[in-house]
Order: structure tokens, then sequence, then C-alpha cells
């Protein structure tokens, strides 16, 4: 269980996170989403008392992550990849780790294989691919098989196979009954391996609910309507769905928009009253769309359009 | 894959002082460079030690009579700790810095989230290590020394007075340098800074200091800390210079202050 409360953090004026509160249950993969930028890392490293936080507080099982008497029993960390010194092996890595709690050498041997570093493991880290440091920062965060696990965006620099491999791996440690706090920017990676969602930006918590709900809310995308009769639809619709939702014209000819309601609903009602359809369509926003939609307004370093449009002009 | 997590292989030991202990000299031996360093620091004071008591040698017909009457042959064998220190402030600035530049630091402090057990292990292995690395230099040196010195007849041997000292605090010295380096590295977290700020407080702070009035000289430069902790490891005491103890005293009191700095930040910076 990680509980932050009120959990802000400034770095002089710029404030990162902002009076952040959430819960992490245990039993389930918890999603952390949230655009380049948002102050997923950041709240991660307060999380494990890197960064001191300006304001609030987190806590792990009750405590503050350094007053666990056992920090790396409790709390399986990899925040970033490369928190390896490029020099040492990745087997020496891991026994220096695990000799600050006299977790024995079969363990670390035994993470190695799970990660599938077996082969590279007397290997310096230093030459180590994006992926083969991902499998060692998560081998450390496994190291002393603990209650609760927080990854810093673990998918990144690895192939299919490990993206694969990495969610059965999460989805397996939550079902264990652990607390699995997982970071991406990527609403379709979450959608596969997380239930429960905590989406913030710009440093505030922007929702904190099941991607089943999550997914719900993003498939009322309306239904798009082509009629001849678009008039006499519009109207007919309008009480269908008073109070619900809206009929919309398009800018496009003999095109409505139709929300509050769905296809079936429409197309019986325009055969009661015999009115023609040319195209019955519902519109499903993607979960991707959802996301991007809720964070918009979120997004720190998003493209601007405007230089482009003014380097054509002068072309022109 | 689940049968991996539920076996109890990897304890439930707590974190505890020996163990980081433990786990520093994992850190430290595991690193070539650490042992490449060290070796260097070795050679530079046998070899520079060996080729010095070799001039002197070589050239002792042509000195002026002052120079040989004051020829202190314990020191000249041991004049390649001047080199040594170098080195020695390197590696105890790049055991701390080199885990900011790598971002190994976060993984470690990560595994002891209090912090100062990192930083007083580091200190009691580096220390550990660089004194018996050191000590046994300034040995070798020292019998190497000798025996070249002898072929004029001008050699010294251990059990003259002030010689066991000079030999042996050549060791302390380079060691209380490696922690100071170790603090200053932690201090400032990068490597080309610290290794400046050692080089300059070694080097370049008491050249800087002759520039001063002669009547302020001799309230600053006994009390250098390269100075101070070179008192050691002369057999005639200088003019000016502190007693032999008291200057490693307040070499080792610089160590302290610049330990217990470093760990004020470490505490408090984020990380």
């Amino acid at each position: 269980m990680i509980e932050a409360v009120g959990l802000t953090k400034r770095y002089g004026t710029r404030t990162a996170v902002s009076d952040l509160s959430f819960t992490v249950r245990p039993g389930v993969v918890t999603g952390f989403l949230g655009p380049n930028g948002a102050g997923k890392s950041t709240t991660m490293r307060m999380l494990l008392g890197l960064d001191a936080p300006s304001a609030g507080r987190a806590t792990v099982n009750g405590r503050r992550y350094a007053e666990h008497p056992a920090p790396l029993h409790e709390v399986g960390a990899m925040l970033e990849a490369r928190a390896v010194h490029t020099g040492r092996s990745a087997r020496n890595h891991l026994l220096a780790l695990a000799a600050t709690h006299a977790i024995p050498t079969s363990r670390v041997d035994r993470v190695i294989d799970l990660v599938g570093l077996r082969e590279v493991a007397r290997k310096r880290a230093g030459g180590f691919s994006l992926g083969m440091g991902q499998r060692l920062g998560i081998a450390s965060a496994l190291l002393g098989d603990p209650a609760t696990l927080i990854l810093d965006e673990p998918v990144n620099g690895l192939d299919p196979e490990g993206i694969l491999w990495i969610r059965n791996l999460l989805k397996s440690l939550a079902a264990e009954g652990r607390t699995v706090l997982v970071s991406s920017h990527l609403m379709s990676e979450m959608a596969l391996t997380a239930e429960h969602l905590i989406v913030i930006g710009r440093g505030r918590l922007i929702a904190d609910t099941s991607v089943a709900e999550f997914t719900a809310g993003a498939s009322q995308g309306g239904v798009r309507v082509r009629t001849p009769q678009a008039e006499l639809l519009t109207g007919l619709l309008a009480e269908l769905v008073a109070g619900r939702g809206e009929v919309t014209a398009e800018e496009e000819p003999e095109v409505l928009t139709v929300t509050g309601t769905d296809s079936a609903s429409i197309g019986r009602l325009a055969a009661e009253h015999g009115v023609v359809l040319y195209e019955l369509t519902p519109r499903q926003a993607s979960l991707e769309e959802a996301f991007m939609e809720l964070t918009k307004d979120a997004v720190e370093y998003g493209a601007v359009a405007a230089p482009a449009e003014q380097v054509k002009e002068r072309v022109a | 894959m689940s049968a991996v997590f539920v076996s109890q292989e990897s304890g439930t030991g707590r974190l505890t002082l020996p163990r980081v202990v433990h786990a520093e000299w994992i850190k430290f031996r595991s690193l070539r460079s650490s042992w490449i360093t060290l070796a260097v620091a070795a050679a530079l004071a046998v070899g520079f030690g060996a080729l010095f008591c070799w001039a002197m040698v070589s050239h002792w017909d042509r000195l002026p009579a002052d120079e040989r009457a004051a020829f202190t042959p314990a020191e000249h064998s041991l004049r390649g700790y001047f080199l040594a220190q170098m080195a020695i402030g390197v590696l105890g600035v790049l055991s701390v810095t080199g885990e900011y530049s790598t971002g190994m630091i976060r993984a470690s402090l990560s595994a002891v989230p209090k912090r100062l057990p990192v930083l007083w292990s580091k200190a009691l292995v580096f220390g550990a290590i660089a004194w018996v690395v050191t000590t046994l230099s300034a040995v070798v040196a020292f019998l190497l020394g000798q025996a070249i010195l002898s072929g004029r007849h001008i050699e010294t041997t251990f059990g003259a007075p002030g010689v066991a000292r000079v030999v042996l605090g050549t060791g302390l010295y380079l060691t209380a340098i490696g922690l100071l380096a170790v603090a200053l590295g932690t201090l400032i977290r990068n490597t080309a800074g610290g290794i400046a700020s050692v080089f300059g407080l070694l080097l370049v702070l008491p050249l800087l200091s002759e520039a001063l009035p002669s009547d302020w000289q001799v309230h600053v430069i006994p009390y250098l800390p390269s100075n101070a902790g070179a008192a050691l490891m002369h057999t005639t005491r200088a003019a000016h210079e502190l007693a032999p103890w008291a200057g490693f005293g307040l070499l080792c009191g610089y160590v302290a202050l610049a330990l217990a700095g470093a760990a004020v930040v470490l505490r408090r910076r984020d990380a």
C-alpha cells in the first residue's frame, strides 16, 4: 500500500508536483500515467525519499520509506534504468546492493536468471543495451522479494518479447498480492497491463480510476448519422436524448452527431418514422484519444504548429 | 514464475552498518579502476623514492658540505609521497563522484535510504584500503631507498630516532588525504570539480600563501592541511613547523570537518 498525501515538489519557482494525493492498493497493477514532464518520476523519487517533498507526505505500508528497518525487502524500485556504475559487472552491482541487507548470493543469481541476463551477468554494465539495462533495473527491484514494487517506465527500450514478459511479470506479481505501481506515458501499454490508473498532468491529479471506467468513459464518442431528412430527424432525436445528450449538425451537409444514445435506438427511431438513413456509425474514441483529451491542457512540451505555417508562407 | 516469489530465499535481513560496509567493499573491489589507481599510487611512492635516492648517491661527491649535513635519508626515500597523494586523492574523489556521474548513487541511496551509512562505510572501506596500501608502499620505498643509499653509506635504519614515525606517518598522511578527498567528492559531487579542489588544496594553496607578507606567512603556512600533515613525515622540525603529532592532529581535524560537512549535504540534498 502506497499513500501520497498532499505531495508537492517545487524547484525554485517551478512546481513539478502539486498537492498530489492518491493511494495504491495491493493485488492489482496500478498504472501511473501522464505525458512526459508531468511529474511521474519526481513523485516516484519522493516515494523513495530520494527527493524531499516541499510539502506533503509519502508512505509505504504506513511508514516513510527511509524509516523501514529493511527497505529493500519492503520496496523494490527501478527509477530510470541507468542507476548502475558503468565499470561494474551486472552481477557485482547486484551483489553490492544485496550485501546491504545480507541477501544471499543464491538470490542474486536467481534474479539474474529470472530477467534473462545470465549470459552477460559478468560483463560491464556500461556495454549494456537499453533493454539489458532495463532488465538489470528490474532484477535489482526484485532482489529483496519486496511486497511493493515501484517501476518507472519499465518497458522503455524493450523489444516486443520483453514488453510481453514485463506485462506478465507485473500481473503475476500483483496476483501474489503485491502492490505494483508502474509509470508510463503510453496509455495503450497501460490498458493492457494495469487494472487501476492514476493519471497526472503538470504535477496535478487528473484521474484516479479503474481502467474499465476509463474505457467506458472513453467510448462515448457519439454516433454519426447521415440522412437526407436531417431537419426531421434532428427534431425526433432531440426529443429522444433530451437531458442525456445532444444533436449537432456537422458542417458536412446531411450529417448529424448524436450523443446520449446508441446507434440501435437511432435506427429504430428512424424506421418508425420512415426516415431514410445513408449512414449510421458509432464513433469510439480510443483510449489513447481519451488520454490525450484528458491531458491536452497538461502537456508541458506540446508541439507548436505556427512556425511551420510561417515557413510555408515565406516560401510561397 | 510465481514459485520464485513464494520462496524465502532473499531472507529477511535488516539494513545494518556492517552490511553497508560489506557492500562498499564489494563496490570498491569490483571496479578495475580502483586497483589500477592504487597500483599507480604505490608505484609513484616507491619509484620516485628510489629515483631520488639514486640521484643523491650519484651526486653525493659533488654536493657542498652544508647540503650533505642537511641530508635526511629517511625523508629522501619517501619523497614519492608527493605524487602518490595525487593518485590517492583522485581515487578518493572518484569513489563518490563515480556514483553520481553514472547514476549509481540513486541505487545506493535507495538501498540505504538513511544515506549516512553509505558515507561512513565508504570512508571506512576506502580509508582502510588506502592505509594498508600506502603504509606498505612507504615501507618498501624506505627499504629500497636505504638499500640504494647504502652504496655511499649514507643510509639510515628503521630504529634511528624519528624514522619509524616518518615511515609509518607517510601511510597515515596519505590515508588522511584520501579521506579528505572522499569528503570533497561528496560535497562537490562532480569528478572534475572534486579533483580540482583536492589539487588546489594540496598544491596551489601552499604556493599562493607564499605570496603573503612574511609576518602573515608564519600564521598561515604551517596550518594549511598539507603542511600540517607533512610535519609527521619530517625527522627534524623546521622553523615555524607544527610538532609532528600536533600537525597531523590538525589535518585529522580538517578531515573530520570535511566529512561532517559532507554528511550534512548528503542528508539534505536531493539525490
